[in-house]
């Protein structure tokens, strides 16, 4: 099988109020899949239900063939599907490399751990420099994660993301409120956790998403009305009219 | 900083208290100075295992002294135990010293938390409060309703020499309880800096700053919330263990509300923050207790008003407070900064001058003349419009020193 996400009617409602109305969706493994559509589509919604931070009203959701819509956050990250969040949402007062080193902890089966100290839990502490290194916090090691600079920050917020070994990776928004030397250095953040996992990614930044996407689906008031490749959606006369066509007028 | 002292610095506290540890018996004399000591070793180990749950994992909790007083309940029961089992040489109880009955509290204090602690953690903040101060209030109505098992109000008598003596480590003169005292405190506090080291102590310090995320990287934030309170409940009851030696009687008020609240005013002062702050906490707000009721009739009040003071003014509590300096010299701009908190501490002495000078006179009308003021060799006459002016002019000239200092610690910000 070579779908990492599946996501079959798709459905989820507040009260009255019907936010996601029915989304079918095919992440292919190893594919960057970005989400796009004007404010308010559902998008965030959307993220939150297959990551579980809500249960959805109805539909299913699977990864690598396997259900997982109605589990708990953390029963989906250990199936190995993580997210970042568009606000940042570390822990504030531990420093960058406490903060990565939790978020290793549970791919060493070491969290509950309290008869060992946590600089002998070798792999978490390899992999947190490795992931440190990477997102290019090096210099900021020891400082607390909530006084860092914003784009440090998002930085950080996908480090953790990827931090446990995650396959699937869900950003949100990875660049939101970046200046463009920060979005370059993003981009290319994005292009290397790419190698090797699937990611969807919500995005605003239109030069991202035709940049780094293989496909691009447009969720429009809780619908998919297309799903193609960046020049596909790109000519798609349906896009232009419900969302490129608004940015353009 | 020196390279070469790099080696000293995470010994060194561990080093400096074991030396102060074995000097104190030396230096203090009278079997009062002792007695205090002793409370202040048993606060201390309460203190930081209340932080445990506050400042290391978020968890505002009004019912600590439940595990405190249950453990002090089982090590007094077990000692009782243990003389009983002295008489024929029989059974468990013959062979356990009543040097280890902290570990029974411990024992106990932990699976009370156990036992209780899950329904509790699924939520921190207002909901955890009420919850665990509900826990506090059914315990101490329900400790009376079992006379066999909490003694009533009188409480559970106990003798502590008794038992198997290993080692000749006995508990017959003051300075042996001092001893026993200097010993589990070093435990405790050594166990609880451990686990602040642990997987699972940095965990609680994730679930304290933001549970939410905290599912997102594969942990339930109960289930890590759990496991802190069991520990938490833990090192209360072995702090409750060494009280049941100390004392030897446990009564119904140990479980109680007061009790509880005196945790949380300890590690408030000393700062929730820094690690080593609630030990602070614990011997300011301990030799305050025991030191300003023999000189006072309004210690209670003048205990509340540190409380009040530290969390208006210095929220970080003591600890945080030592702790900025202790940064501002690593960096090497105390010198900058110096001033401006000195003024600030002048400021507060003057302040607090003025308040305990009001609050004497004002007792000294309704009460006659209290005693601190005839130690200081104070005759004031409340009647007299000069001690007021006095009054008034400690309190102008702290408000001046406050306003000049604050300015002062501005411009350097």
């Amino acid at each position: 099988m070579s779908e990492a996400l599946n996501i079959l009617g798709l459905k989820k409602s507040f009260g009255p109020a019907e936010v996601i109305r029915g989304v079918d969706l095919t992440v292919a493994r190893g594919e960057v899949h970005a989400v796009i559509g004007p404010n308010g589509a559902g998008k965030s919604t959307f993220f939150n239900l297959v990551s579980g931070a809500f249960a959805p009203s109805a539909g299913q959701v699977s990864l690598h063939g396997r259900r997982i819509d109605g589990l708990a956050p953390e029963k989906i990250q250990q199936r190995g599907l993580a997210r970042s969040f568009q606000v940042s949402n570390v822990f504030g007062n531990l420093s960058v490399f406490e903060n990565l080193r939790c978020a290793c902890f549970k791919q060493s089966g070491a969290g509950y751990a309290f008869w060992r100290p946590a600089g002998s839990v070798k792999r978490a502490n390899r992999r947190a420099e490795e992931v440190l290194e990477m997102i290019g916090l090096r210099a900021l090691r020891d400082s607390p994660a909530g006084a860092l600079p914003y784009a440090s920050q998002r930085a950080l917020e996908i480090g953790m993301t990827i931090a446990g070994d995650a396959d699937v990776v869900l950003l949100d928004e990875p660049t939101a409120g970046m200046s463009n030397t920060e979005t370059t250095q993003a981009v290319s953040l994005i292009r290397r956790i790419a190698e090797g996992r699937t990611l969807m990614i919500v995005e605003h930044d239109m030069g991202v998403v035709f940049e780094l996407a293989d496909r691009i689906s447009v969720l429009v008031y809780g619908e998919i009305i297309a799903t193609g490749t960046p020049d596909a959606i790109r000519n798609d006369p349906r896009v232009k009219e419900a969302y490129l066509g608004e940015e353009a007028a | 900083m020196n390279e070469s002292l790099s080696w000293w610095r995470p010994v060194a506290p561990w080093a400096i208290s074991a030396l102060v540890l074995v000097t104190l018996p030396l230096v203090v004399a009278g079997n009062g100075t002792f007695s205090i000591i002793n409370v202040v070793a048993i606060n201390i180990v309460f203190a930081l295992s209340y932080n445990m749950l506050l400042g290391q994992g978020g968890m505002l909790s009004f019912g600590h002294a439940v595990f405190f007083g249950l453990g002090a309940y089982g090590a007094i029961h077990a000692m009782n135990l243990i003389g009983e089992a002295g008489y024929d040489g029989h059974g468990f109880w013959a062979f356990f010293p009543v040097y280890l009955l902290p570990l029974v509290g411990f024992a106990c204090g932990a699976l009370a938390a156990l036992v209780v602690g899950w329904p509790f953690c699924r939520r921190a903040g207002t909901a955890f409060a009420m919850i665990t101060l509900g826990l506090g209030e059914l315990v101490a109505a329900g400790s009376q309703m079992f006379p066999t098992v909490f003694g009533g109000e009188a409480g559970v008598f106990s003798n502590r020499m008794v038992g198997p003596v290993w080692f000749g480590l006995e508990l017959a003169q003051p300075a042996d309880v001092y001893w026993f005292m200097a010993f589990w405190t070093l435990v405790a506090v050594f166990a609880m800096w451990a686990f602040t080291r642990t997987p699972l102590g940095r965990m609680s310090n994730a679930v304290r700053d933001n549970a939410d995320r905290l599912q997102f990287i594969g942990y339930p934030p109960r289930n890590l919330r759990f496991l802190v309170f069991i520990a938490a409940g833990g090192f209360a009851g072995l702090g409750g263990g060494m009280a049941a030696v100390n004392y030897e009687i446990v009564t119904p008020e140990s479980l109680g509300l007061l009790t509880s609240g005196l945790a949380l005013l300890m590690a408030a002062v000393g700062g929730l923050a820094v690690f080593y702050g609630p030990m602070v906490g614990a011997i300011l707000v301990t030799v305050m207790n025991s030191l300003l009721s023999d000189y006072t009739d309004a210690s209670i009040l003048y205990v509340g008003l540190v409380f009040l003071a530290v969390v208006m003014f210095a929220p970080g509590g003591l600890g945080g407070g030592i702790e900025q300096v202790r940064l501002a010299w690593r960096r090497g701009d105390l010198g900058a900064h110096l001033p401006g908190w000195l003024g600030g501490a002048l400021a507060v002495l003057l302040i607090a001058l003025g308040l305990v000078s009001t609050i004497e006179l004002v007792y000294q009308i309704s009460h006659g003349r209290d005693k601190l003021a005839r130690l200081l060799g104070l005759e004031p006459d409340p009647a007299s419009p000069l001690v007021w002016l006095g009054i008034i002019t400690l309190f102008a000239a702290g408000y001046g020193v406050a306003r000049v200092s604050g300015r002062y610690r501005e411009a350097r910000a």
